[in-house]
């Protein structure tokens, strides 16, 4: 019998429309085209033509149809009617829900705008929210920078400018050495997926440093499985070894970065290690032209990097004499290092080898003439094409701002930041720590903040301090316990509201931040911090608004809930003001919008607060007549303006001849100018322009006319970064601004201006619990709101605690087994899976899979709530008892980044109990459970 | 007793780089999308939210630890979907004719209207690579979007496996192994594209393209000692190096 072959349809319908906006999975921002089928959600992919991802999307993003659909969306305002974490909550209306809210917060801002703590976790509205804090007046703003990766964003910015994350990328065409540190997924999901795909396609090198083998380390051609927290120490040892061979671009470093500078050598002076400036405050240099002392920005300098200065009898070093006397130690030197970081000495002088080899016998040229702000014009640009990346893995430590600023210090060294084949900014960085606001703290009753939240400081006298010297804001952020904290620190603001440290609080207004789980430290405690009733029957934080789109565990514990849409709702803008999806190559912003509207009585949450700030008469948010100034945030969006001409979306602005990019007037069209556009602006940078950005005249002047700057902003790195030694100074006991006298020799200690490694476990009793216990989120979760996902729950919907092989054998561990782990602060029960790929003395987990009993719509059998589980159980907010009766965060002493990654353990074989311990009592569900199976099909 | 075309016009597949694949899965959430709302009945996912969710999936990744003999455990990242083996087991033993291979590109398909859910087709496919619908109760495999790649409706560049289409890293390649000068048959002979299982004969279409060695920076590798003179010093300590900064900047 001839088989008959069926005949199909092959060229079906695919959707009745595509609309095109951005995807809020993760601090990505993929474009995404949404494919409607009779006014539904079909199927989403990513939209080929948008700058961050061309086409690509990642498991999160195409299971955002599920996000959408998820039966853990909330419906409708919520009060709370039981005891907070009972969950049993009254719908009510928005009429209500904002009288509430007004109710609460006028009263606070007439008297102490001090009084609200206003932070939100996974925004990427920062610009906003911050407007509407300062609006209000109180100096307690934040977004969640704080407990993830500040290290990492300060250290960039403080030394070159810019920083990782999403704000800087590889030059992926040209890169032939590409070294990860610490990331296991990233900000920049997407685009280092690809990057690393189209180098490995072209036979270039992917080294991954980190203790576990997942991931990028995966397909990384080489792998080091570092010890946790000693990163720093790694990269100086690398640094000592290129310094040693002279393996350093000597011409890099003498034009483009303070190396030559030279640095006060007066022990008596009160300027004692600051550099030397002319009265201007220039930086000098020695020219090796004239021998002189000149500003390093003269033309025709040429800056000496050996010189000494001597006057009046002292002698003014070079910043490249000090790195050499201290570098060139055999501190530094690999066999001295080694036991420490895990890695033989011979594999450390063969790594440093090979980005020798690749930065200095691979370099290139790229045909591409340009100037640099000196005036000279240089006919070629210098490439070297070694690239490093790296983020939460080696920020998160108490020692993460100094490891951060040792790698940037690598990077500038060889000479591969901001060149062909190396690290590139992405705008608006580059962008100096000097060019960024500095954080204002001037509170007044009934009035607005006297200027931005978070800044960068430079010295004692930029810190966020009272009169009497205790921190102004709830989280200490800008204080003497943590001076740099440029995101501020929202692991702390629970913990401090409720010991009154600094002081008490009324209203806690957060949005998108699950501070009852998985986001705070010391899970437990925060709850009982949350619940916790004074002498008077009265909670200890009075008043808690929540603003969320889901059924998350926070939810609970909130006396009002505002609900918010999901992210194919609403309108967002990615911008320019904030965190946008520019490109090395393009500055780029884009939006969302409302591809569907809510089938529920819930409004987009940056929306409220258009209609929330109006209500309480927020100068911002009101017009002259006191009306409503915004009638929501896609209307912000389009009209507001920073100053004369520049709004939160830059493309598409109205100038004197039509529309323009950049700096422009409201063009009450600009929505419907990017949802034509595919949802996005890209505004490319001129051939000239794309490299040496910090020094190239066309940049510079490219980002005035954008309106990046309002002139060029030229300037040096900082291999030695002058405002930490002032930090120094004070400690040292100079200066009117003095810290208090416990943590004088920690700041003396830390705040080196070059950088050093510490070790961070004696402080969690490392000798007693010698196991590095970590956690990573994965890749197909990354950075995502909810793991109820019913697609990519199928996919990690357990968290097996993973051991080494040597620590199951040790004991008597097989896989499946249960394993009772130990810190300081508590322990858990948990179920245990072997892992060979992975360093000796770590154990790690998914984090966040574990969820909370009755939160998420699962039901109270869901894996995820009796087998899953948090390690956040074992991380106290502050470090375990000194017997001074201080309390000490853990946390980076120098920036206030949460330590989540100094987690110490021990671990013993436990009998297998029912579910993971701790095991905690359900919540009641605001939304009811999901449903049992799914057939989603929209298409008839 | 279904039979197989002597010989098909096209040989249509995929190669998968295993040298690139990170392990993010997404492809198998862009698949999933994809073939619920096309082809055929949608993908259902039973006990959503419940205790055990389970759903269809036609591309799943498969994660191995590999323990070489000598250096540092690897973590290999394996997807795996229908290979559409040109002598397809899971063809011949279909009692109604519901599976069957395409005539003009190899394609392997279930035409659910045949399919009786008997099972058999699952069993005979060496590779698990075929998935049985909890509510339908009919077959679903990979289709290699038959739906998307001859789609007058989406635009040219779109007319591959949606899979192939979203992969982040560019570790999937969709093409035609009957042409020798094809992308997949170009790749395959570059990097040495493998058949899975060979010896289980069945002529597997689809390649996978082996991991890169790895570890070369090793201790006992063999780059470790031609690397060495890049780190030959110039000096010993401070002022020596500073002598050698000093003549280096002459120079410039």
């Amino acid at each position: 019998m001839t088989f008959q072959q069926p005949k199909i349809n092959t060229s079906p319908h695919v959707s009745d429309e595509v609309r095109k906006t951005t995807c809020y999975m993760c601090a990505c921002r993929c474009g995404i085209n949404v494919h409607m089928k009779d006014g539904k959600v079909a199927y989403i992919e990513g939209n080929r033509d948008h700058p961050v991802n061309q086409g690509v999307l990642c498991a999160k993003g195409s299971a955002g149809i599920m996000q959408v659909n998820a039966p853990s969306r909330l419906r409708k305002p919520l009060k709370r009617v039981g005891e907070r974490g009972s969950g049993e909550f009254q719908e009510i209306e928005w009429d209500e829900a904002l009288q509430i809210a007004t109710d609460w917060l006028a009263p606070i801002r007439k008297d102490d705008p001090s009084k609200l703590a206003f932070f939100t976790g996974r925004d990427q509205s920062q610009s906003f929210t911050s407007f509407f804090a300062q609006n209000f007046g109180t100096p307690n703003y934040a977004a969640h920078g704080g407990f993830c990766s500040v290290n990492m964003a300060a250290a960039g910015i403080y030394t070159m400018g810019g920083a990782f994350w999403e704000f800087g990328q590889p030059d992926w065409d040209h890169t032939k050495l590409f070294m990860l540190f610490g990331v296991a997924e990233d900000h920049d999901s997407n685009p280092i997926k690809m990057g690393i795909g189209k180098i490995k396609a072209r036979g270039a090198r992917v080294i991954g440093v980190n203790p576990i083998r997942t991931g990028y380390n995966a397909v990384a051609d080489d792998w080091v499985g570092i010890t946790p927290g000693t990163d720093g120490l790694f990269i100086l040892s690398l640094v000592h070894c290129l310094m040693k061979a002279g393996k350093i671009d000597v011409n890099y470093l003498a034009q483009f970065t303070n190396a030559p500078c030279l640095i006060n050598g007066d022990e008596k002076s009160p300027e004692y290690g600051l550099l030397l400036r002319d009265e201007n405050g220039k930086e000098l240099v020695i020219d090796r032209a004239t021998g002189k002392l000149t500003p390093f920005d003269q033309k025709g300098v040429k800056p000496d990097l050996t010189a000494t200065h001597r006057h009046a009898g002292i002698s003014h070093r070079t910043v490249m004499q000090h790195m050499a006397e201290r570098y060139l130690s055999d501190e530094y030197a690999p066999e001295a290092v080694a036991d420490r970081v895990g890695i033989s000495a011979k594999r450390i002088r063969t790594l440093a080898a090979e980005i020798a080899r690749v930065a200095f016998d691979e370099a290139f040229e790229l045909q591409q003439e340009w100037t640099d702000f000196r005036g000279e014009t240089h006919k070629t640009m210098q490439g070297r094409p070694v690239s490093f990346h790296s983020m939460r893995g080696i920020s998160a430590h108490a020692n993460g701002f100094q490891t951060c600023r040792a790698l940037h210090v690598l990077q500038i060294l060889l000479g591969t930041v901001e060149v062909p084949g190396g690290f590139r900014f992405k705008p608006p960085y580059p962008k100096p720590a000097t060019a960024h606001p500095k954080p204002h703290c001037g509170v007044s009753p009934d009035k607005p903040l006297d200027g931005p939240h978070l800044g960068f400081v430079h010295g004692p006298d930029d810190l966020a301090l009272k009169e009497d010297g205790t921190p102004a804001r709830i989280d200490k952020a800008f204080s003497w316990e943590n001076p740099m904290s440029a995101h501020g620190l929202m692991h702390m603001v629970i913990s401090n509201a409720y010991a009154g440290d600094p002081y008490k609080i009324d209203t806690l207004f957060m949005y998108m931040a699950n501070m009852s789980w998985n986001s705070s430290m010391n899970t437990r405690g925060v709850i009982d911090m949350l619940t916790d009733k004074d002498d008077n029957g009265d909670y200890v934080i009075p008043r808690i608004i929540y603003s969320d789109a889901y059924s998350s565990e926070m939810v609970a514990y909130a006396d009002l809930i505002l609900p918010d849409t999901t992210y194919l709702e609403r309108h967002d803008c990615i911008s320019l003001l904030d965190r946008p999806i520019c490109e090395a190559d393009a500055a780029a912003d884009a939006i969302r919008w409302p591809v569907i509207e809510p089938d529920r009585d819930v409004r987009g949450f940056q929306s409220v607060l258009c209609e929330l700030g109006a209500k309480l008469g927020l100068p911002g948010f009101t017009n002259e007549d006191g009306s409503q100034k915004y009638a929501d945030y896609g209307d912000y969006i389009v009209n507001h303006e920073r100053k004369p001409g520049i709004g939160p979306l830059a493309g598409w602005r109205m100038g004197e001849d039509g529309l323009t990019n950049g700096r422009g007037g409201v063009n009450e069209s600009q929505l419907d100018n990017y949802i034509d556009n595919g949802g996005f602006w890209v505004g490319h940078i001129p051939d000239e322009a794309l490299y040496y950005k910090p020094w190239n005249s066309a940049y510079q002047d490219w980002a005035v006319g954008m309106g990046l700057f309002d002139s060029p902003q030229p300037y040096l790195f900082t291999l030695y970064v002058e405002p930490m030694r002032r930090f120094q100074l004070a400690a040292e006991g100079h200066g009117d601004r003095q810290p208090p006298d416990h943590l004088r020799e920690r700041i003396k200690a830390t705040m080196d201006p070059l950088p050093i490694w510490y070790d961070p476990s004696p402080d969690n009793h490392g000798d007693d619990y010698p196991i590095t216990a970590l956690t990573q989120r994965p890749m197909a979760m990354y950075h995502s709101w909810g793991s109820q996902n019913a697609w990519l729950r199928q996919l990690h919907g357990h968290n097996p605690l993973y051991l080494p092989t040597k620590l199951m054998r040790e004991n008597n561990l097989q896989d499946g087994d249960w394993a009772k782990v130990t810190s300081p602060h508590g322990e858990i029960t948990v179920p245990v899976l072997e892992m060979a790929a992975l360093n000796e003395n770590t154990v790690w987990t998914w984090n966040a899979i574990g969820k909370r009993k009755g939160a998420w719509a699962l039901d109270e059998n869901a894996p995820e709530a009796t087998k899953g589980f948090l390690l956040n159980h074992l991380i106290h907010e502050l470090l375990p008892p000194k017997g001074d009766g201080l309390r000490w965060a853990n946390s980076d002493p120098i920036t206030g980044q949460a330590a989540w990654f100094d987690l110490k353990v021990r671990i013993e074989k436990a009998k297998a109990p029912s579910e993971s311990q701790p095991a905690m009592e359900p919540i009641k569900s605001p939304v009811g459970k999901g449903p049992m199976q799914l057939t989603w099909k929209v298409g008839k | 007793m279904t039979t197989l075309p002597e010989k098909t016009e096209r040989k249509l597949g995929l190669v998968i780089d295993l040298d690139t694949c990170v392990g993010c899965h997404a492809c198998v959430i862009s698949c999933k999308g994809w073939n619920t709302e096309n082809y055929g009945a949608p993908l259902s996912d039973t006990d959503a939210y419940g205790s055990d969710p389970s759903g269809t999936f036609l591309n799943r990744v498969h994660s191995y630890e590999v323990q070489p003999s000598q250096g540092e455990a690897q973590l290999i990242h394996f997807p795996k979907s229908c290979l559409h083996c040109e002598d397809a087991p899971c063809v011949t033993v279909c009692p109604t004719g519901a599976s069957y291979k395409r005539v003009e590109d190899g394609i392997v398909l279930v035409n659910e209207s045949d399919c009786i859910g008997c099972g058999l087709c699952a069993w005979a496919c060496p590779y698990g690579a075929r998935e049985m619908d909890a509510v339908e109760k009919v077959m679903k495999k990979c289709t290699l979007c038959v739906d998307r790649i001859y789609n007058e409706n989406l635009p040219e560049e779109d007319r591959e496996p949606a899979c192939v289409r979203t992969c982040p890293a560019g570790a999937r390649h969709f093409g035609d192994f009957a042409d020798p000068e094809s992308n997949v048959s170009k790749l395959t002979a570059e990097r040495g594209g493998m058949d899975l299982m060979p010896e289980q004969g069945t002529k597997p279409v689809n390649k996978y393209l082996p991991p890169r060695p790895k570890d070369t920076l090793s201790e006992g590798a063999g780059d470790i000692d031609i690397l060495a003179p890049y780190l030959e010093p110039v000096a010993q300590e401070a002022t020596g190096f500073l002598g050698w900064l000093d003549k280096t900047l002459e120079k410039l």
